[in-house]
């Protein structure tokens, strides 16, 4: 037998990952966590572990819990990512609802026309939304008529400011991440028994009380699984508020490739990083803790 | 009192098929009554109807004087159980038995004391605050009637209710099953494949075929007097021959039997002679003997005997090839068997242990 050990494929089927996660994730992080403490200089590369014990120089984070553009990047970031997951939540729930009451050949067909806007560049999604909002295409237009008509005559406007706003970026990520509610809303629905609504309907529920005592409670780990799939990437977003943001209300994604780039202040970068990080394990946790109480249901 | 419920002339379909066919019934007030037939007979999908899971294509559906017709699921005074029990997997059982009752105007006083008295009713109270993947399939199923008699419903459907559990636990479940019904009064329609199951808990059967009730009534009317063929070899084992009336008189019918190779002598029925009818002969009503016997008798070769300790089955060649069962009850205990593999036996009934069938 020789070189086929059960045992041996079995050690490297299950340590690949883990080596995979430790080259590309712990490594690099231990280098950025490294990197937040050193000291920034004008050398190349811009940053130096300065000579004196402790060598660790903490007087970044001290700069980043108390210079206000850190904290206003981190809460425009945590609410644009929180509205960005509610309005995908809002969205997706419904259509995830929908994908399970539908004949099994056309829910193949929606599913795949969820994930079809991934056939497509991102980048190029990107823009079609920024030509979509200027100034004289016609989705502004067709918005402008309609703010117009709505409201008072002396608030009229030849056309919406949409790009580069808070808005916008927020439209784009919803429309980018409703893929990633949808489909762990959808999983998590699928596999609820429908004749438990139908007990709950014998047992004299109308339609919607069912959806509330039945269908939602035992949806949350789809919500939870979903809302993070959202609100995490949404938190750390560069590219959508870079493209189609306003500079005054920066999300902390551009105020860490700012540091680095332009700044070149790589351990403010690093120690952004970091924070946000920390500030995304506390969810994170939470839905492991929900993934094991759903397992245990079982 | 046998208006309680009434279904008449219900059919259903769905696109060309007919699942039910103009199926007219009555139950009465606190009866249990059975809805028995193989997979696709209908029997679920009249279930449905009665729940308001599914409307009639046609006929009407009475519930204590009130038409059902148009009435939701949810305002019908009905519950079921259901084949899976279908609990809510995420509320413990306390829960999933009180469910129902918040539609209820009670306080709350007033729900904890009903859950109390279904719980103590199914012997449940020491499992109430435990989810149902916690508890055994027979507690769920137990969890399942609990929730569904809470809301004291005028009627109680059960789909298939000991089908999910074990031989022994389906016999105790059983009489536990008509006992609560005896305390709570609620009429109960059981829907059921097995015939066993529906003739020890019914007080009346329906036997369902196609779609379309074969024959209404008590166990033994269904068993002793089947009205027709699929009733006669549904309920229990049965051997059918070919016949024909030859004679009709003072309290007897006379049979040409081609397989016995002669005539035998039936209780009378509604034949006149000439007329071609079907003579069936339950297992347990053949008498198996060395000798011949005086009156109905035909000779056959012991081909099978399946010893089951308390009774045997044997399968018996006639001379004209057919095959016949019988079963014998072994009284003696240790006694040598009536007869044994190729022994050449008589097989003898009494005129009234015979059925005959039309066609």
């Amino acid at each position: 037998m020789g070189w086929f050990h059960r045992r041996g494929w079995r050690d490297l089927i299950i340590g690949l990952p883990y080596l995979w996660l430790v080259l590309f994730f712990l490594v690099p992080f231990a280098i950025v966590i490294a990197m937040s403490v050193a000291t920034k200089t004008p050398t190349a590369p811009p940053f130096s572990f300065g000579g004196a014990h402790p060598w660790v120089n903490l007087s970044t984070y001290q700069r980043l819990l108390t210079e206000p553009l850190y904290l206003r990047a981190f809460l425009i970031s945590l609410t644009n990512a929180a509205a960005t997951t509610l309005f995908c939540l809002g969205l997706g729930y419904p259509m995830a609802l929908a994908l399970t009451r539908v004949s099994r050949a056309s829910r193949n067909i929606l599913l795949m026309l969820v994930i079809l806007p991934f056939w497509t560049s991102f980048l190029l999604r990107v823009y079609a939304w920024m030509g979509l909002m200027g100034k004289s295409s016609w989705f502004n237009q067709g918005l402008t008529s309609a703010w117009n008509w709505l409201v008072p005559a002396d608030w009229a406007v030849t056309s919406l400011p949409l790009m580069h706003s808070n808005f916008a970026v927020v439209l784009v990520m919803v429309y980018t991440y409703l893929p990633f509610m949808i489909l762990p809303l959808y999983a998590s629905l699928e596999r609820l028994d429908p004749i438990l609504d139908e007990a709950a309907l014998d047992l004299g529920s109308r339609p919607w009380q069912v959806f509330l005592d039945v269908t939602l409670p035992q949806s949350v780990p789809g919500i939870i699984a979903g809302g993070l799939l959202v609100f995490i990437p949404a938190a750390g977003e560069l590219v959508i508020p870079t493209l189609v943001g306003d500079a005054a209300t920066p999300m902390i994604g551009r105020v860490i490739s700012d540091q680095f780039s332009q700044a070149r202040d790589w351990p403010m970068a690093s120690a952004v990083a970091v924070a946000l990080l920390a500030l995304m394990v506390g969810p994170t946790m939470l839905y492991s803790h929900y993934q094991a109480r759903a397992e245990g249901t079982k | 009192m046998a208006d309680f419920l009434q279904i008449q002339g219900v059919s259903k379909s769905f696109g060309p098929f007919q699942a039910v066919r103009d199926v007219t019934l009555s139950v009465a007030q606190g009866e249990i009554f059975s809805l028995l037939g193989g997979s696709g007979c209908g029997k679920t999908t009249l279930l449905r109807m009665l729940a308001g899971f599914e409307d009639p294509t046609a006929g009407r559906i009475f519930l204590d004087g009130r038409d059902m017709a148009g009435v939701p699921p949810w305002a019908r005074p009905v519950h079921m159980m259901f084949q899976s029990y279908a609990l809510f997997p995420h509320m413990t059982v306390e829960a999933n038995i009180s469910y129902g009752l918040k539609h209820d105007a009670l306080t709350p006083a007033q729900r904890r004391d009903r859950v109390r008295e279904m719980l103590d009713l199914v012997q449940l109270t020491p499992t109430a605050t435990r989810k149902p993947h916690q508890i055994s399939g027979g507690q769920r199923q137990r969890v399942a009637l609990a929730r569904a008699l809470a809301r004291q419903p005028k009627l109680l459907l059960l789909d298939e209710p000991l089908a999910a559990l074990d031989k022994k636990l389906r016999e105790h479940t059983q009489f536990e099953l008509m006992s609560i019904q005896a305390r709570t009064g609620v009429t109960f329609i059981v829907v059921t494949h097995d015939q066993e199951e529906a003739m020890t808990l019914s007080d009346r059967i329906a036997v369902m075929d196609r779609g379309q009730v074969q024959q209404v009534g008590s166990p033994t009317e269904i068993y002793e007097y089947p009205v027709n063929r699929f009733v006669a070899s549904f309920i229990g084992a049965i051997t059918s021959f070919d016949a024909e009336v030859v004679a009709r008189d003072a309290g007897f019918l006379t049979l040409h039997v081609p397989d016995f190779g002669g005539q035998v002598t039936t209780r009378e029925a509604d034949f006149a002679p000439g007329t071609r009818v079907t003579l069936a002969l339950r297992p347990e009503k053949l008498v198996i003997s060395k000798d011949r016997p005086p009156g109905n008798a035909v000779q056959g070769v012991v081909k099978d005997l399946a010893y089951f300790g308390k009774d045997s089955l044997y399968r018996i060649t006639l001379a004209s090839g057919a095959l016949v069962q019988a079963h014998a009850v072994n009284q003696a205990r240790g006694a040598a068997m009536v007869a044994d593999w190729d022994d050449q036996v008589w097989l003898s009934f009494q005129p009234s242990a015979a059925i005959v069938l039309g066609g």
